[in-house]
């Protein structure tokens, strides 16, 4: 889950990171209220967005009045970035910036470690800087059991290069940050950019942040956090049932169990889809899981069923701990439930647990929607045959 | 031979009293595991029965090592509980720790994969992960016992689904031994780390690498098999027409930006020299071909 530049610094601030105070405005009004209530010379309105570049597309701007805060609100409130349009904008106090520099603590999947990065050239895109001048971007690891502590927050800022008189309060604020990764089972805390105001004093003036998922059963915050409004309404749905439903664009409509099989299934599908007149191609993803019931499998058909785009609905199970029985009866009981709204053609390949029941039950069943195939290959082409027919 | 698990493995369920512990030991036993106890704290003395077998539990996994001589430990307990258990077996020396449990927070993975690493004794498999399976021998995990006799292929893979798919088209030829390592960002063996076992082992003549999206495993075992393997490598990935930053089930499972894609994955692997399928079944056929003599 990834957080909105509000919500990491509300997240930095309740770790003592330092930051600017800021508030987030809805509409220009609001804004301007913000403005006059943050009561600086300057003040700055930022978009939140949870895409990179909204710098360069406009979404970042200065007032010095709160009259003006509020025009630059309206300017930006709206604004497309990238696909993501602008809801809510944050408005903050300016900052008087002597320095910029970079910082980030992410998961490094390949070392099975943490990674610390961090640079004296900050406030440029950082896969830029790592492209272009490596040299300048200190890569430390960071051992998961010890965490970020003091000695390795001043191996940090030594690889990093900072001026020996910015060392140790670079170092502070780099430990503050481990906390926040670490309370927050974050697997990204990036600040960019990190920098010294002509006072001297250090402040995140940046932050991205994401979560792990896995995490949220310790965090009963985290529901306050989350923007489901943005969502495709049958992924909120299939969320409600549990569910592991991904929209896609496509016309045939995949239920599978295990995630592999299922990313799998996407792409024979695809494949096959070649062959035929204008190429369907998966319309989601729709992982049922291990030992899925009928009534999970009917949840699933269901929610897909529900996908005007849909036109053919491939269901592809091999069964290790799922019984293909309770496959077959959750189809059926599906089908039963939807009675005459159920229109689509269902393809079906059963394999492992209870193979020969489930063929049986759908055999006997004899519904004129459902067409078994015995392989993966064969029910794939046959699915995307149907989709460009119908 | 096999990889990490044979007819002596002497296995201990860490969370054998739970519903998912008792269903999956009575397949483990079914096929053949020797399972020597199980471990739930505060449930020491108890004794579960497996058909006709009473299996003692213990209260700790060094209590249950020391009166059993236990060298494997399969982990079923809840995610808020895995890293407890995994830190108790790696104290007691259990050389292989096989994690079932699906949804474990990435921080308590990254830190008890970095204890077992540390410790010098413990492998860890997983999290979410089916297990591995020495077809004939033993089975540690959730895979079906029944889908593929004893054989000489070597297979190891991210997703479990797609382990038995592959087991089930390459059945009658058979498996030295399956591992599936799981499909968490982070896990503790790696597909590096099954091939060079593979590698080495005399009775496995060829492998069966399955990857997916996300990370760059399957990048770097590519170059793995380029400087180290000589065996015939068979790949498969899943997740071509997966969208770009969306989790396709799988945690790990993500391509972000242009990094993890699935053709970057294949293009690594051909240019290795592995000959890689478009589909489950037709990377089956081409273990079959070599298998059989025909490739």
């Amino acid at each position: 889950m990834d957080l909105y530049e509000y919500q990491a610094r509300d997240l930095f601030e309740a770790h003592g990171v330092p930051v600017l105070r800021g508030i987030v405005a809805r509409t220009p009004e609001e804004a301007e209220a913000a403005a006059r209530s943050l009561g600086t010379a300057v003040v700055v309105v930022k978009a939140q967005v949870k895409v990179g570049g909204r710098g360069k597309a406009g979404g970042v701007k200065l007032a010095r009045s709160p009259e003006e805060a509020r025009d630059r609100a309206s300017e930006i409130l709206g604004l497309d970035i990238k696909g993501h349009i602008v809801e809510q904008v944050m408005v903050t106090e300016g900052a008087d910036i002597a320095e910029e520099y970079y910082f980030s603590l992410l998961l490094d999947r390949a070392n099975r470690t943490y990674l610390a990065m961090c640079s004296v050239e900050g406030g440029m895109d950082i896969e830029t800087l790592a492209d272009e001048r490596p040299e300048a971007l200190a890569r430390v690891d960071v051992d998961p059991i010890v965490g970020l502590d003091a000695a390795k927050a001043d191996e940090i800022v030594a690889a990093a290069g900072f001026a020996e008189a910015d060392r140790a309060e670079v170092a502070r604020v780099l430990v503050l940050l481990g906390d926040v990764y670490r309370e927050s089972d974050a697997t990204l805390v990036e600040v960019n950019p990190l920098v010294k105001t002509g006072e001297g004093k250090i402040l995140a003036l940046d932050g991205k942040v994401s979560l792990d998922a896995n995490a949220s059963f310790r965090h009963s915050d985290w529901t306050e956090l989350s923007d489901e409004s943005r969502d495709d309404p049958l992924e909120i749905r299939a969320r409600e049932r549990d569910l592991n439903y991904v929209k896609l664009d496509g016309s045939v409509g995949i239920i599978g169990n295990g995630a592999g099989l299922v990313m799998s299934t996407l792409d024979v599908v695809a494949g096959a889809g070649k062959e035929f007149p204008g190429s369907p191609t998966p319309a989601n993803f729709l992982d049922i899981g291990g030992g899925a019931s009928a009534q999970v499998m009917a949840d699933g058909l269901d929610i897909i069923l529900s996908d005007p785009q849909v036109r053919v609905v491939f269901v592809n199970v091999f069964g290790g701990i799922t019984a293909c029985s309770e496959v077959a009866k959750g189809i059926i009981a599906a089908l039963d439930i939807l009675g005459p709204k159920a229109t689509k053609p269902i393809v079906v390949r059963l394999d492992g647990n209870a193979v020969e029941i489930g063929r049986h039950i759908l055999t006997e069943a004899a519904h004129p929607l459902v067409t078994m195939e015995l392989t993966m290959d064969s029910a794939a082409r046959k699915a995307a045959e149907l989709a460009s027919k119908n | 031979m096999t990889i990490w698990l044979d007819q002596n493995s002497k296995v201990l369920v860490q969370g054998m009293t739970g519903s998912e512990g008792r269903k999956h030991t009575q397949r483990m036993i079914s096929s053949g595991t020797r399972i020597v106890g199980g471990v739930t704290p505060g449930k020491g003395g108890q004794t579960v029965t497996f058909e006709e077998d009473p299996v003692l539990v213990y209260n700790s996994v060094a209590e249950a090592k020391a009166a059993t001589g236990a060298n494997v430990s399969v982990i079923f307990v809840p995610g808020a509980y895995t890293k407890k258990a995994v830190f108790e077996a790696v104290d007691a020396g259990i050389e292989l720790v096989v994690v079932i449990t699906e949804g474990v927070p990435i921080k308590d993975t990254a830190e008890f994969y970095s204890y077992a690493a540390a410790s010098g004794t413990t492998r860890m498999i997983g999290p979410n992960c089916p297990g591995l399976i020495s077809p004939g021998k033993s089975n540690v995990g959730i895979i079906p016992a029944s889908i593929a006799k004893p054989g000489r292929i070597g297979l190891v893979s991210k997703s479990g689904t797609l382990t038995y798919q592959m087991m089930f088209e390459l059945g009658d030829i058979g498996f030295s031994t399956a591992v599936g390592i799981g499909g968490d960002p982070v896990i503790g063996t790696t597909h590096i780390d099954a091939l060079a076992a593979f590698e080495s082992d005399p009775d496995t003549d060829c492998i069966v690498m399955i990857g997916e999206i996300g990370g760059d495993a399957e990048e770097r075992a590519a170059a793995y098999i380029a400087e180290h393997v000589t065996k015939p490598v068979f790949g498969y990935v899943a997740g071509f027409t997966a969208p770009e930053g969306k989790t396709m089930g799988h945690a790990g499972a993500i391509v972000s930006g242009s990094k993890g894609t699935a053709q970057a994955k294949q293009e690594a692997l051909e240019a290795a020299g592995v000959k890689v399928g478009r589909t489950p079944s037709e990377t089956a056929g081409l273990v079959r071909d070599v298998m059989e003599g025909k490739g």
